[in-house]
């Protein structure tokens, strides 16, 4: 297939991620927001930071408030990033991959543009935000269930799903890395009162506060939920399950190309040596250390895999 | 669709008597329907400097135009004499020039041809094929009266919409499609595979790599091409994605460069190799045309056909078919007066009212006089320019076009239509697809059918016999 192809369907695939990751930390900072008003504005900052549009944000000029912050992640046309910008992203790069999606995937793409259109086109109200954020994330779901349901498992198809485990990666990650000094062993040793709602808004942001439930019971530490996020092989969204996707589907290109390359070396590197636990050995290296190396280590990766297939000139 | 006296003409009938039996209402919602499912499918085009909210939807109308096997039989059989006649000129024209000798037509309009392309001269493309791919556009002006109003030989649009219209109407009303036997349009694609892999250039090996080149997502055509790439199973390509690589031109694939051999070109001649042709042009591939050359590729449609789109070189070809075929035309032209020629100006001069002019390259409607429509002053100004370069233009009678009846609010009314049907070229022979797209004036009395200009379209049936 086409390198530039390629690259449109991995992008795709990253744009409908990052969609639906938005939606969920705007999820969480709302509720966040509304519990709890005196920190409202630090917990805006910090999804802001998470989603990366931090910046973008500053440079508006606008206050950290509930109404301009949501605004900003959902519709703000200046956010690279807001759910907006990102589904047109992830629809211009069907339309150029269109010949390698079946018809159901690039109607599901195209009618999650036409209502994520429709619904934002005016600014959201509070009290009809869960529906939209609802709305978001059944559009999103649409597609992934068109797309599996439909698609060949050929290169096209590994390549999307690489995206889509590149970028959920990237977003736990994040999530980590601005919410790390909640998880810091100090502050549990110290003997605080653990602080529910925070962790609670760890556990939204990747939708699984009641899978760690079911998991690990009521206890929460800081220990457990860096494992469940990291480690956790069952995990949808943990570090240890989407660098193994990631390997699998190098691994399906590395085998239908009957070719190996640095990508499929990175990432089997990034698994056994970053992802092997256990998770006493991440907090004793340091948790911080250990997180933004592996941001690095996963955003190399997007340029490796970019290279060997050959995505641009 | 009514023939004099009132009497339904025949091959509506069946459509009728099922027309008449369905709820206004319901065929409303299903128009409706119809708009929801192009939105969805994405079969828009782009308005160029607008943003992509502006993706448009060309209209379209639930009644098919019918037409009957006779009438078919006789169209395909002229319009593949006029195909032949049009590829074999293109042929003298770039080698011996045989009929520019004959005096058959005047040499001035091919060197003054802005699509003339001298490197052309001597050129054999592969299979000699220069028209892949034709558009023809006819009109009817009674029973059994057809006139070809324009040949399209550069790169014809619109075949996506032939195909689309067929798959809506059968989405909306499948049960029709059981009352009525209708010809099958939907392998076109297939057939057009087929037609560019046989005029496969003599360095491939194996079964030949086809692809589609687009100038990209921006393009107003761009769905067409990314449905036709679709259909085919043929590689989507945009100039960034080939380079000459040991003489073959190839595209940047996940495993390295793979050498094409067809390419169905969606750009302009002049933006195809910027080495050859225009050097500020991104759209198109640095020396494809050298490997051209070589017979490293084949390039569909061949790079200087649109001379046979020149509308003051249209009035020549009842005597080019005459010449290449030793038959008349089986296809009327519509009567045209050549403003090159003094007397031909001098009548048109004298009939500015009641004729058409249009100029010798315009196309899409724009840029001309419509006679009976326009007013004292715009006769007055279009003569000053018609006077000051009479070689821009050519007239032609205003012809009573056909109608045929659309879906409005108020039930069905008269717009009139034409009907561009597709033809494929290739060695093994002449294909058109049965019907065509049919494009219909969408306001009442209107004679512009050009998209461009508010037209629609709809859903062309060929009966069987």
């Amino acid at each position: 297939m086409l390198g530039k192809t390629a690259g449109s369907l991995f992008w795709m695939a990253r744009y409908l991620e990052r969609s639906e990751n938005n939606a969920r930390l705007i999820d969480a900072g709302f509720r966040i927001a509304l519990t709890r008003s005196s920190t409202a504005r630090a917990e805006w900052k910090s999804i802001l930071v998470t989603a990366g549009s931090n910046q973008a944000f500053e440079a508006t000029g606008q206050e950290y408030s509930s109404a301009k912050v949501v605004d900003f992640l959902l519709r703000d046309t200046r956010n690279p990033s807001s759910i907006l910008s990102v589904v047109k992203q992830a629809r211009d790069n069907a339309r150029t991959a269109r010949t390698y999606l079946t018809r159901e995937v690039w109607e599901a793409v195209n009618t999650s543009w036409m209502t994520l259109g429709a619904l934002l086109k005016r600014q959201v109200r509070d009290d009809d935000l869960p529906d939209v954020l609802s709305a978001i994330r059944q559009q999103s779901a649409q597609v992934r269930g068109a797309f599996s349901g439909t698609m060949l498992r050929n290169d096209g198809y590994n390549f999307s799903r690489l995206g889509t485990f590149l970028e959920r990666a990237d977003n736990t990650a994040r999530i980590l890395d601005v919410k790390y000094y909640l998880l810091l062993p100090s502050v549990a040793h110290i003997g605080t009162s653990i602080d529910n709602v925070q962790w609670e808004t760890i556990l939204r942001s990747v939708s699984a506060h009641r899978a760690y439930h079911w998991l690990y019971g009521t206890e929460i530490s800081a220990l457990k939920i860096a494992e469940f996020l990291i480690l956790y092989k069952q995990m949808p969204r943990s570090l240890a399950f989407c660098a193994q996707k990631m390997q699998d589907n190098i691994g399906w290109l590395q085998r239908g190309y009957g070719e190996e390359t640095e990508a499929g070396r990175m990432v089997a590197a990034l698994h056994q040596k970053k992802l092997a636990g256990p998770i006493q050995a991440i907090f004793d290296g340091g948790l911080h250390e250990y997180i933004t190396d592996f941001l690095r280590a996963n955003a190399a990766l997007a340029q490796q895999i970019e290279r060997d297939y050959r995505f641009v000139e | 669709m009514h023939g004099h006296g009132g009497d339904t003409r025949t091959p509506y009938t069946e459509f009728c008597e099922w027309f008449a039996a369905e709820e206004p209402a319901r065929i409303h919602r299903k128009a409706q329907q119809a708009e929801a499912f192009f939105r969805t499918t994405g079969i828009t085009f782009n308005v160029y400097g607008e943003d992509d909210a502006d993706e448009r939807l060309i209209p379209f109308d639930v009644v098919p135009r019918i037409i009957s096997a006779s009438e078919w039989r006789r169209l395909s059989r002229g319009i593949e004499q006029r195909v032949r006649a049009l590829n074999a000129f293109l042929h003298d024209i770039y080698h011996r020039q045989e009929i520019l000798r004959a005096g058959r037509v005047p040499v001035e309009l091919i060197s003054r041809n802005e699509a003339f392309l001298p490197m052309m001269m001597g050129m054999d493309p592969p299979g000699g094929v220069y028209t892949h791919i034709t558009g023809t556009d006819i009109v009817r002006t009674g029973p059994n009266e057809f006139y070809v109003l324009e040949d399209n030989a550069r790169t014809p649009s619109g075949v996506s919409y032939m195909l689309e219209n067929r798959e809506t109407m059968l989405q909306m009303f499948p049960e029709l499609f059981a009352k009525v036997p209708v010809r099958e349009v939907g392998d076109y694609p297939i057939n057009l595979l087929r037609s560019l892999a046989a005029c496969a250039p003599p360095k491939c090996d194996g079964t030949p790599t086809v692809a589609v080149l687009t100038p990209g997502i921006h393009n107003s055509a761009y769905f067409e091409h990314s449905f036709l790439a679709d259909q085919m199973g043929a590689e989507l390509v945009e100039g960034h994605d080939l380079r000459v690589v040991n003489g073959r031109v190839a595209m940047r694939t996940t495993q390295g460069y793979t050498p094409i051999d067809v390419v169905y070109r969606r750009v302009d001649d002049d933006f195809l190799d910027p080495l050859n042709f225009r050097p500020d042009s991104m759209l198109g591939v640095p020396g494809i045309w050298d490997v051209y050359r070589a017979g490293g590729i084949t390039i569909a449609n061949a790079p200087g056909t649109g001379i046979a789109d020149d509308k003051a070189l249209y009035s020549y070809m009842p005597d080019i078919i005459e010449f290449y075929t030793g038959e008349r035309a089986l296809l009327p032209n519509v009567p045209t007066w050549r403003c090159s020629e003094t007397e031909h100006l001098k009548e048109v001069l004298d009939r500015l009212p009641e004729l058409v002019v249009k100029e010798v390259h315009g196309s899409g409607g724009y840029g001309m006089l419509v006679g009976p429509a326009a007013s004292k002053k715009e006769i007055a100004a279009f003569r000053a320019k018609l006077e000051a370069n009479p070689r821009g233009y050519i007239a032609q009678p205003t012809l009573s076009l056909s109608t045929v009846p659309i879906f409005t609010r108020a039930g069905l009314a008269p717009r009139h239509v034409d009907l561009r049907p597709f033809v494929l070229m290739s060695p093994a022979g002449v294909t058109i697809t049965p019907g065509g797209l049919t494009r219909v004036a969408m306001t009442k009395g209107s004679l512009v059918v050009n998209s461009s200009q508010g037209g629609g379209t709809k859903d062309t049936w060929v009966l069987e016999d």
